[in-house]
């Protein structure tokens, strides 16, 4: 039972990976991977919101959003499931409110250190992703809280390798027309390239 | 007048693309362009949702107090999108199924969260919706251009119509597959950024 799990987080961090093998994030991939340290903070921010949001979209999806869901409150035919992306949005916003207040109250250190990038996480489409696709995947309970934890890893291996790509990348003689962005993009899809050899793996 | 909605309309095609010099709404950019029929569904969500979310949240840009304009915007965009997603499962729901969570990713997508800060809390509504049109478009042309690029050569189709007939089919052609598979979109839309910088090389970042 345990294997399920552990190789549910594995499939979750390298064969489908949030960054390269799904896009998801990409705006604040692409913005904020210049430096390690920032690339890192950010991922660590990361791995937390998406392990917390991941399990509770699950119960809620489970609960009340679900096809028959409402039956345990005498609403047998009630069908909310066209509701889910505004629900899953408003429970992401909340949470990295709810956490931003916490970290600011309990670990003052922590919250320096994440500080800026903590509201950005709400608009990072690889959180409101991670949802979606443990819902289209029908993932239970423990399921969908090793696939938060993992797809979280994922983002931010990726993030933080592709900062040490760049930071390396300023000696680095790049034809005008490709500066900044334009090799960015070459750069991910040949680590992406890298990432694909993770795909035949059978778990 | 009818110049400035023109420029407003236009400038985002080539001189400020949204993805190619404002890096926003990318992720949908790369994931749903393997075919040109998911990436011409999938503009004309991105178009609706921008124009008008554009348009509601200009119109009531006056009575929003700033503190929570944030949550005032996801709501729109959210219902929106929620409409555009039911319109889409209603309509064409093959396509539906291929673009599987991107159409609700749109709500993430930073084009639409940051048109309506930049653009649609400024001005009025009219110039709103056009801004949010010419955005629309703007990425649409990403979108299409890429989405034409891997699905014809990666396998020799369009729309789902044999152009270049495949050797399997019998013809000439031989698929090259990795176009289909996601690293090529990075590479495509890199040598896009590319090519619109040397035409406009006033776009070009210097570090």
């Amino acid at each position: 039972m345990l294997e399920h799990y552990l190789s549910l987080i594995v499939k979750s961090i390298f064969i489908e990976n949030m960054a390269l093998a799904f896009f998801l994030g990409m705006c604040t991939y692409l913005a904020v991977s210049k430096k390690v340290e920032t690339a890192f903070g950010l991922g660590i921010a990361v791995v937390v919101v998406q392990a917390i949001t991941v399990p509770v979209n699950n119960l809620l999806f489970q609960y009340v959003l679900k096809e028959g869901a409402l039956s345990w409150a005498g609403l047998e035919n009630v069908d909310l499931s066209f509701l889910g992306l505004i629900t899953y949005i408003g429970v992401i916003a909340a949470m990295v409110q709810i956490l931003e207040m916490a970290l600011d109250k309990f670990v003052p250190s922590l919250y320096n250190a994440l500080g800026i990038f903590l509201p950005l996480i709400t608009v990072n489409c690889a959180i409101l992703g991670g949802s979606l696709f443990m819902v289209e995947r029908d993932y239970n309970f423990p399921e969908s809280i090793a696939y938060g934890f993992g797809s979280g890893i994922g983002w931010a291996l990726a993030i933080v390798a592709l900062a040490g790509i760049r930071e390396k990348m300023k000696y680095s003689n790049v034809p005008p027309g490709l500066r900044g962005l334009g090799i960015t993009f070459i750069t991910v899809g040949l680590m992406a390239i890298a990432f694909m050899l993770f795909s035949g793996i059978q778990l | 007048m009818a110049s400035k909605y023109k420029k407003v309309l236009l400038d985002p095609l080539f001189n400020n693309n949204p993805i190619a010099l404002q890096i926003l709404g990318v992720c949908s950019a790369l994931a749903v362009t393997s075919q040109l029929k998911t990436s011409v569904v999938m503009s004309m969500a991105v178009i609706f949702v921008v124009a008008f979310s554009n348009l509601a949240v200009s119109l009531i840009r006056n009575h929003i107090p700033s503190s929570v304009r944030i949550i005032v915007e996801m709501t729109i965009i959210a219902s929106l999108v929620i409409i555009a997603d039911q319109l889409i499962k209603a309509f064409a729901f093959d396509v539906s199924k291929q673009l599987s969570v991107y159409v609700g990713l749109i709500i993430t997508n930073c084009i639409i969260m940051g048109r309506a800060e930049a653009y649609a809390l400024q001005n009025p509504p009219g110039a709103s919706f056009i801004d949010g049109l010419g955005n629309g478009l703007g990425y649409s042309f990403v979108l299409i251009v890429v989405g034409f690029v891997r699905e014809l050569f990666g396998a020799g189709k369009l729309f789902g119509y044999a152009v270049l007939p495949s050797v399997n089919d019998g013809g000439f052609y031989v698929p090259n597959g990795l176009l289909l598979l996601p690293p090529s979109a990075f590479f495509l839309i890199g040598l896009l950024i590319w090519a619109i910088r040397t035409w406009k090389p006033e776009q070009i970042e210097e570090e």
